[in-house]
């Protein structure tokens, strides 16, 4: 990858509404080249929409949109030939063995027959289903090895651009864990990712640049750190054994935000060790020890909920997180 | 590679996909040979005494079992088409199909490899009913020429309801409707000439049956097994034939190009 390289999607003015219900509100974006990019938003944010427009499943209402340098609407054979997708449900053929869907995908990759053989045991080998269960059907697989098949199977094209839509909804931490070190590889051979999720984690974790998308618009764009900077510092909290303790703490703390039923307050900090010592300073010198003391800067979470600040579902983390 | 031979792959490696299916699956194709059979046994055995004698004239003096073998040999052919629909239905609301979509292949081919392996699958099954048939008392009478043109015409409906059974596999939301929707395809032979001839139904019904696609190509089939004159009923079936797999063909071809439903 050269630094001058041309950007692996460049979207501007995309528009899709089912109906009355407006999806894209008209988005502009570009994703450069052998990096990971995250859309990251709440269910229903469109996301998926996104994606499936991308990677020419479905027509956009408007807009343009350039991937791999070809245009989406004029030459979707050239863009389906440099991509490749794994959706948030598994794209497998259930009634193949996993060596079997491997296949299938060399044969519509027109893969010579050595070729094919070669590369099905590398990919079985690479995601750990080599053995008995490349020759077990993909239906009996667990969800960690159906994603670990889907994306192998993506692999199959060698795609220069790679959608991963939710790849680890609904795994178990250790799946999740393998799934990003295959994604961090994946990025190490030059190929682009464009990783859409709603964990908040996984973006902090994997991607270079993270959008936030919110009712169909962007919020938010830029690395981990520049959206972090977005909300305000952190605070320090600290729980007591009674309600006397609390009341004699807050008073020296000159805290407002108190819990009296969960014997805690917070007091804003900006995360540095000098405010730390401050308030234990404060709590010796009116002899008051507290049961439990924690910092809490701010992660994306923090600006998840403040850009997306939705009611309902995630109204309770808010409520923890303030 | 040009275009037709690169969708000739394409649909080449579908077919091989729908064909493993089948092995894997082999409850469909008993399907559809356990129905129709169930059916010709019931026929043949319980009420085939008093439908022959009823039959009189109509039958021309063969048994009963020889009136209604190629019949049955149809049916068999609707309940195979049942199975398209169902395996068209399950690719639909499975994630795969949006794979192929956004992979650089012949977009056809899916729909191909289904038709082409649903006939293959078909042919088989008919062949074990034949040979159930032949176990319980048929006896052909048709020569080598006879056989070819039968499996032929055969074939030829099995290529036509299936193009329209794909088109309801497509239209369906669920995969429990894929299997309720091609009962419509079910009721045609029932209606056809296939038990008992047109003339000795009621006045309504007679018309229906006299009109509907199911009776010239019961007809016809019959008359090549049994070595008789066939007619013109053979034009009226192929032509209806012909015209089924056309609009099952677009039909399907304008389901297939939607866009995929929002989920």
């Amino acid at each position: 990858m050269t630094p001058t390289s041309p950007p692996a999607i460049t979207a501007t003015g995309l528009r899709k509404s089912y109906g009355d219900k407006l999806v894209l509100d008209g988005i502009d974006f570009e994703v450069p080249a052998g990096r990971i990019w995250s859309l990251l938003g709440p269910n229903g944010a469109g996301k998926t929409t996104l994606v499936q427009i991308l990677s020419t499943l479905i027509r956009p209402d408007a807009g343009t949109v350039q991937v791999a340098g070809h245009d989406l609407l004029r030459e979707p054979e050239a863009v389906r030939r440099a991509i490749g997708v794994t959706g948030q449900f598994a794209a497998v053929d259930e009634l193949l063995t996993g060596e079997e869907n491997l296949l299938l995908m060399c044969d519509l990759h027109r893969l010579p027959r050595q070729e094919s053989r070669r590369l099905t045991a590398e990919l079985l080998d690479r995601f750990e289903l080599a053995g008995d269960d490349a020759k077990k059907l993909a239906g009996t697989y667990s969800g960690g090895m159906r994603r670990k098949l889907d994306l192998a199977m993506t692999l199959v094209g060698g795609p220069r651009i790679i959608f991963l839509d939710e790849p680890t909804t609904g795994l178990d931490p250790r799946s999740r864990r393998t799934m990003w070190d295959i994604i961090r590889d994946l990025v190490g051979d030059g190929v682009t990712i464009f990783l859409t999720t709603q964990y908040l984690e996984e973006a902090d974790e994997l991607a270079d640049r993270i959008a936030v998308l919110h009712h169909g618009r962007f919020v938010a764009e830029g690395t981990a750190t520049e959206l972090k900077r977005l909300v305000p510092g952190g605070d320090i909290r600290l729980t007591f054994d009674s309600p006397e303790q609390l009341a004699t703490a807050a008073e020296a703390l000159g805290a407002s935000d108190i819990d009296e039923e969960a014997l805690s307050l917070r007091v804003p900090s900006e995360g540095d060790m000098g405010s730390m010592r401050r308030v234990i300073d404060r709590l010796d010198r009116v002899s008051v020890t507290a049961s439990s003391l924690s910092m809490h800067s701010p992660d994306l979470d923090d600006v998840f909920l403040t850009l997306t600040s939705q009611p309902a579902t995630t109204g309770e983390k808010q409520e923890a997180a303030r | 590679m040009s275009t037709l031979s690169l969708a000739l792959h394409d649909s080449s490696t579908m077919l091989r996909r729908n064909l493993r299916h089948a092995t894997r699956n082999p409850s469909t194709l008993l399907g559809s040979v356990v129905m129709p059979c169930v059916l010709m046994l019931l026929f043949v055995f319980a009420f085939g005494g008093t439908m022959g004698n009823g039959l009189g004239g109509a039958a021309q003096g063969i048994d009963y079992v020889d009136y209604l073998a190629p019949g049955i040999f149809l049916l068999a052919l609707t309940v195979g088409a049942m199975g398209t629909s169902i395996a068209v239905a399950v690719d639909m609301t499975k994630g795969i199909i949006n794979r192929f979509r956004t992979m650089a292949i012949s977009r056809a081919s899916v729909l191909t490899g289904h038709v082409v392996g649903s006939v293959i699958q078909s042919m088989v099954s008919i062949v074990v009913v034949i040979g159930i048939a032949l176990a319980v008392g048929f006896r052909p009478t048709a020569g080598v020429l006879g056989w070819l043109a039968a499996f032929g015409l055969m074939a030829l409906v099995s290529f036509a309801l299936t193009w329209v059974a794909v088109g309801f596999g497509l239209l369906a939301k669920t995969v429990d409707s894929a299997s309720n929707m091609p009962m419509i395809l079910q009721v045609l032979p029932f209606l056809s000439s296939t038990f008992v001839p047109a003339e000795s139904m009621s006045s309504g019904l007679r018309w229906f049956s006299e009109n509907e696609p199911f009776t010239p190509i019961t007809d016809t089939l019959r008359n090549l097994l049994l070595d008789r004159p066939v007619g013109n009923d053979w034009i009226i079936g192929v032509a209806w034939c012909l015209g089924i797999a056309l609009v099952g063909y677009l039909w399907s071809k304008k389901l297939y190009k939607r866009d995929p439903r929002h989920t």
